[in-house]
């Protein structure tokens, strides 16, 4: 490892677990805490919703994003079959592509094998992208791919350990705790959707969709996240269309 | 064929793996895939965010009007002032999620203290 070699010698390992500490470093951030109180949230929701502790855990792991999960517990306790669950699941987990499609320019190298990618987009979810597109810049481009490992798997990892542990304490808190506890995941979507959104539409499809839930769920239950979102969708589009491309004119 | 209907260990995790996990890790292999070829701004991704966001919205309003657990003992008029004043003191203070979640658990915890017999 001279220093004067450094350009064109390929990285050495202690500079990929370097960036990987990193990357593991920075998602103790506020990003991360207040995900990490939606994962609490999350903890208590599965558990009222009648998971078990292994599903819910499993379920964190696979999935990782939060929306994603909210919706699967949503449609398991609407009684939805395992094709509408999937669809309405697929449906709120398109946005992940063009999330993903924005960041592999920044994450590879020349030389980075595309496996890589492949096993390194399952971190990608609303936190680890804001923090990666913020801080992937100030990362030598040889070493993007660990620091996201490091990033992306200590916010898959400990989030699954804390789920774990919030579900198993979960039982013995006392009921207005516990009703707190599932306050958190509404109210944390509820500010965060709003804040991330990208364009007005994403507010009127917000606005829409809060209202149009229960009130199908009343008459469809277990459709009601597919109409809802469908019509939903639908209709702020055509307000985006209408409202929106008049005003820019 | 939902969540309780078949009576097997491995149904439960089959039906995450084939309605969660499938259902995201497509599009994020989709996005590897494409990697840098796709316009973030085009309408098509705008109609997409809207069906997205839709269906994330509908979720929280049945979590707060159809609520599951300890939830279900809090009167809906109380559910619905708690989240809305978080939700407004997100919007008027420095759009901090933080000071959202603040103001909602706050208004819920307060309002059970002080309405007696919850």
């Amino acid at each position: 490892m001279q220093q004067a070699d450094l350009p064109v010698t390929p990285p050495s390992p202690d500079d990929s677990r370097l960036w990987f500490l990193r990357g593991m470093r920075a998602s103790f951030s506020v990003p991360g805490l207040i995900l990490s109180s939606a994962f609490i949230g999350f903890a208590g929701l599965a558990k009222a919703a009648g998971l078990t502790l292994w599903e819910t855990v499993f379920m964190v792991l696979v999935v990782w994003a939060l929306p994603g999960k909210v919706v699967l517990i949503g449609a398991i306790l609407s009684g939805s079959s395992i094709f509408s669950a999937a669809f309405a699941v697929a449906l709120s987990s398109i946005r992940l592509m063009p999330m993903v499609v924005s960041l592999v320019p920044e994450l590879r190298a020349p030389k980075t094998p595309k496996w890589v990618l492949y096993v390194l987009s399952h971190f990608v979810a609303v936190t680890s992208w804001v923090l990666a597109m913020d801080q992937l810049r100030h990362v030598p481009r040889d070493m993007r791919t660990s620091y996201y490992a490091g990033l992306g798997g200590t916010l898959v990892v400990g989030n699954a350990i804390l789920t774990g542990i919030v579900y198993l304490i979960a039982g013995s808190l006392p009921a207005p705790v516990m009703a707190g506890l599932l306050l958190l995941t509404p109210i944390y979507f509820l500010t965060s959707l709003w804040g991330s959104a990208r364009e007005r539409a994403s507010l009127y499809a917000m606005a829409i969709g809060i209202v149009l839930g229960p009130l199908v769920h009343l008459y469809v239950p277990g459709f009601d996240l597919l109409i809802a979102g469908l019509a939903g969708g639908c209709g702020a589009f055509a307000l985006h269309m209408l409202i929106d491309k008049r005003r820019s004119q | 064929m939902t969540f309780q209907s078949v009576d097997a260990w491995w149904w439960p995790f089959f039906f995450i793996l084939v309605a969660g996990w499938f259902a995201t890790d497509s599009w994020r292999y989709l996005g590897v895939y494409f990697g840098g070829r796709l316009r973030e701004d085009s309408e098509a991704l705008v109609f997409v965010r809207c069906v997205a966001t839709a269906l994330v919205a509908a979720v929280i309003g049945n979590l707060i009007v159809f609520p599951s657990g300890a939830l279900i003992d809090v009167p809906l008029a109380i559910r619905i002032l708690a989240a809305a004043s978080g939700f407004i003191a997100y919007l008027t203070l420095r759009r901090s999620v933080l000071v959202g979640i603040l103001v909602a658990e706050t208004v819920l915890a307060a309002s059970l203290l002080i309405i007696p017999g919850l």
